[in-house]
């Protein structure tokens, strides 16, 4: 049976990993290659390296970032973060990177994301949504969450798809960072309107708001960050408690 | 030496990869004629089948003439579709035609929210011993991601379910294919590589 995938996320910025980190834990952060093997050890099933300053000054150290992630894991492999051409993403997939995260890109320019499947295959590419609630539906931001789109991420997701993404990375950004819980109803939402897997992000801090959102948000994959980082909760834990509630997951390495 | 064929594939880079951490030598060669005399060859893939296409008449000489000469080798996903006969994504294509056999889209089932394409961990199920995934046992979770698979025949030592059974690994004498991907499964993937560079040496 399919088994339900746990995915960290680092945030990486000129070389370290960065995200969800109150400043004075920087120094904990880490080695993105160093923290990417302990996560294979623990049983992750993916990982997602995002650049977040994404300038073109820090282009190189992402290469240098993704080559050192890749030579140490035997895992699929995202990166995403300023992916704005088929140049940078190119240059990412050559990197070693499996699939890359089209975010603001996409929106920006949909063709980008047929281009990009029709050069790699579909499973290599991957839409970013970041959206919050609105009324009664879901909208969706970009610029790292600052602009408007002015799109419904529903409505997206199904075009995305259309155009040959072949999963979503759905963030809620009313959980992001609030350890709060996955929010179920909208994964659930974009999930039921598409046919490619859906991975949810943004909310996670305790074991059962990954059982949450498999069940009633109806999640292919799970992604998180700092609880992963910070051995608030291992991967491990996350594994064992999910099959403990009869959820599918790899537990064996 | 082993012969990593690129045809425009998208996970050569991390093939190459997999095999520098086991050791291997291999070599990418830019023409057929390089494939002259290698002890294995890999077919990578992932993406359409057409894009098999770029393995025309020359590259498929010299494939077939490997085969002739006992020389193992080893299709990893739509490289591995590439050995059947052909694949309904893209019916005007031939494949090899070294094992029988047509790939078809999956199924998946939407009531069961078994999304087609099947991407993620799943389990093999091994029916019979095979040289080529020695030391794994059945229940080893391995990374998917495709949406046509090629039938269960007598050729298949590893079977997947995913709404239907579908070839996980398929294995007759020198002629070896994962629809899975060993190069990002995991310790279970690279051990079917190591299994597979053992057989050509």
């Amino acid at each position: 049976m399919l088994t339900k995938r746990i995915i960290a996320c680092m945030d990486v910025r000129e070389g370290q990993v960065v995200k969800g980190v109150k400043f004075q834990e920087l120094r904990h952060a880490g080695d993105p290659a160093a923290l990417a093997r302990r996560y294979n050890v623990e049983g992750i099933d993916e990982v997602v390296v995002l650049d977040i300053t994404a300038t073109l000054e820090t282009r190189q150290a992402l290469a240098r970032t993704i080559n050192a992630v890749a030579r140490e894991i035997f895992l699929p492999l995202t990166v995403g973060g300023g992916i704005r051409s088929e140049d940078d993403a190119s240059a990412a997939i050559n990197a070693g990177a499996d699939k890359v995260s089209l975010n603001t890109a996409a929106l920006r320019h949909p063709t980008l994301i047929s281009i990009l499947a029709r050069r790699y295959g579909s499973q290599a590419v991957i839409v970013a949504i970041d959206a919050k609630r609105r009324d009664n539906g879901f909208a969706v931001y970009v610029r790292s969450g600052t602009a408007d789109a002015a799109r419904d991420a529903v409505e997206w997701a199904r075009e995305a798809e259309m155009r040959g993404a072949g999963e979503i990375l759905l963030t809620s950004m009313d959980r992001d960072g609030t350890r709060s819980g996955f929010d179920c109803d909208m994964t659930a939402a974009v999930s039921d309107a598409v046919n490619i897997p859906v991975i949810a992000s943004g909310g996670a801090g305790e074991l059962r708001h990954f059982a949450d959102v498999f069940t009633r948000g109806h999640a292919d994959a799970a992604l998180a960050a700092s609880i992963f980082h910070y051995d608030h909760t291992g991967v491990a834990d996350v594994k064992r408690y999910l099959h403990a509630q009869g959820i599918p997951v790899r537990l064996e390495c | 030496m082993i012969a990593l064929i690129d045809y425009g594939a998208g996970n050569l880079t991390s093939v190459k990869k997999a095999l520098t951490a086991l050791g291997a030598d291999f070599i990418v060669p830019s023409t057929a004629e390089e494939c002259r005399g290698v002890s294995g060859l890999i077919v990578p893939g992932v993406g359409h089948f057409s894009s098999t296409t770029a393995l025309d008449a020359p590259w498929r000489q010299a494939v077939g003439d490997a085969l002739q000469a006992g020389t193992p080798l080893l299709g990893i996903c739509v490289g591995m579709q590439w050995l059947f006969d052909g694949s309904d994504e893209a019916p005007d294509v031939p494949g090899l035609g070294a094992l029988s056999g047509r790939c078809r889209l999956l199924k998946g089932n939407t009531e069961l929210r078994l999304k087609v394409p099947h991407v993620g961990w799943n389990a093999l199920e091994l029916p019979r011993a095979s040289r080529l995934l020695a030391g794994l046992s059945s229940g080893a979770y391995v990374y998917f991601t495709h949406s046509f698979a090629a039938p269960v025949t007598a050729d298949c030592v590893a079977s997947t379910t995913h709404e239907e059974s579908f070839a996980a690994a398929v294995e007759r004498d020198g002629v070896f294919g994962v629809q899975f991907h060993p190069e990002k499964s995991g310790e279970a993937g690279l051990q079917v590589l190591r299994n597979y560079l053992r057989l050509c040496n």
